[in-house]
């Protein structure tokens, strides 16, 4: 569901601190029809041309408030609204080159109703500017 | 003769558009109304961001009532989800979901709801602790009757008998017509074949399906025929979807108080291929029904990898249908057009 609409394309570039890039940054959205509150989202894995970037590299932002996967688990108080436009940042050092990449986006979700832990998979290729 | 059946929509019908910001909340409201479905059911937390979690502003409550009031539309149900797996690795605890249904009923009657939907999952002494406070406040607090679950499955035959023992009215059903799924619906085949299901297999399921053999059979035959991967899941869609009979609704008229009018596809001629709304309908008024039907488009997830679904034409037709079929003689259209 929804899976060719999570990765966004109108925001791709590299985080830069003090001059140097550390890491990349873009927009994701939630792959269900309706929101979900931050502690059942039980992962979200990035890949990058084929490479899995670790889940300990990975910051989610909603509304200016910044959390690990692992903070996430037992966040209460926030939520991944319906179709928001979440900021994925993947801490990279040197952040990526300009030119196109081939971005895999998953997350994996807790959803009381469901026998099952579904993970949703959204692929779309970004550029990077030069 | 005009029927006490009411029409309705569930603003999930129009998720595809909402999701990605091509209607707004007003846009899904106003089209509703111009179809005469004037009966608008939503899931709160898709309706509304912050819900339940961070809460809903004031100004975004009094904005839905200034929407109801312009253009003359009834709310209806506030569908909660009660999500009860929020801590990981244990269920919340039975006095917390008690207060978490309490807050929907809140939430329902702050929108100006007759009813909140609870999902299948949920248990029945839950609903039953949270009735009385949904009585005080005005409010039904409906379960969803949904396959793979059906109205002579004894989790179901639980809650009945949970709701009648507790003697409150403020228990009930809301039945989802995708539980009387009398053929498989040619989307989710199209879908299936678009992944790699050979035509042959494909075509077997479906026959299977309208010869109503059992699932598992259906599952074995696949794999000797060869078929892997997405072949086994289309032959797997038969263990949570069957054709129910719309008659086995009789025995639960005086609890049933909502209708989700569940569809997956409506032909250009106005005919949902796979569900039986001329007997739907004939059952409902036989048992003397008089609540909505509210359209419940979810063809949008089986089409939406090779086209960008219409939800707002899917819906249009399936108004025209059940108009016709509850005997009104105005043909529903559209006024506004809905930026694609």
């Amino acid at each position: 569901m929804m899976d060719n609409k999570m990765i966004c394309p109108e925001l791709f570039e590299n985080v830069i601190e003090d001059g140097r890039a550390t890491g990349f940054v873009f927009l994701g959205r939630l792959p269900y029809y309706r929101g979900l509150g931050l502690s059942m989202i039980e992962d979200l894995a990035v890949t990058v041309d084929g490479e899995a970037m670790p889940r300990e590299a990975i910051r989610f932002t909603v509304r200016d408030k910044t959390y690990t996967l692992d903070e996430m688990e037992t966040v209460y108080d926030n939520r991944w609204n319906f179709g928001e436009k979440a900021r994925i940042t993947v801490l990279k050092d040197g952040g990526l080159a300009a030119g196109p990449h081939a971005i895999d986006f998953a997350v994996r979700m807790r959803v009381s109703y469901l026998p099952f832990v579904p993970t949703t998979k959204g692929s779309r290729e970004l550029q990077m500017a030069a | 003769m005009t029927s006490q059946i009411k029409r309705g929509v569930s603003l999930y019908s129009y998720q595809n558009e909402t999701f990605q910001g091509k209607m707004t909340l007003e846009d899904a409201v106003r089209t509703s109304a111009e179809l005469g479905a004037c009966g608008i059911e939503i899931i709160g937390e898709q309706t509304f961001w912050g819900w339940p979690e961070v809460g809903v502003a004031q100004a975004d409550i009094d904005h839905w009532h200034a929407l109801m009031a312009k253009y003359g539309t009834t709310p209806v149900s506030h569908d909660f989800m009660l999500d009860y797996k929020r801590y990981k690795g244990r269920e919340m605890p039975f006095g917390e979901q008690v207060a978490s249904v309490k807050k929907d009923v809140d939430f329902g009657a702050a929108l100006g709801m007759k009813y909140i939907r609870a999902l299948v999952s949920i248990a029945p002494e839950v609903l039953v602790a949270a009735a009385p406070y949904a009585e005080e406040k005005g409010i039904k607090i409906l379960i969803e009757v949904h396959a793979p679950l059906h109205f002579d499955h004894p989790w179901i035959i639980r809650h009945a008998e949970a709701f009648e023992k507790s003697g409150s009215d403020a228990l009930g059903f809301l039945p989802d017509m995708g539980m009387f799924l009398f053929g498989f619906p040619p989307v989710w085949k199209e879908k299936f074949m678009r992944i790699g299901v050979p035509a042959n297999i494909a075509d077997y399921i479906v026959k299977a399906y309208e010869d109503r053999v059992l699932s598992e059979y259906v599952i074995l035959n696949v794999r000797d025929m060869g078929g892997v991967g997405p072949a086994i899941a289309m032959a797997e869609t038969l263990r949570h979807n069957a054709a129910f009979e719309p008659k086995r609704m009789l025995d639960y008229m005086p609890r049933i108080h909502n209708v989700h009018g569940k569809f997956y596809e409506m032909t250009e001629d106005y005919i949902e291929p796979s569900i039986p709304y001329d007997e739907i309908v004939r059952v409902l008024q036989q048992g003397g029904y008089q609540g909505y039907i509210c359209s419940e488009y979810e063809g949008n997830r089986w089409i939406e990898d090779a086209q960008e679904p219409d939800s707002v034409e899917q819906v249009r037709r399936q108004q025209v249908m059940l108009a016709k079929l509850l005997g009104e003689t105005e043909v529903p259209s559209l006024k506004t057009p809905v930026a694609a």
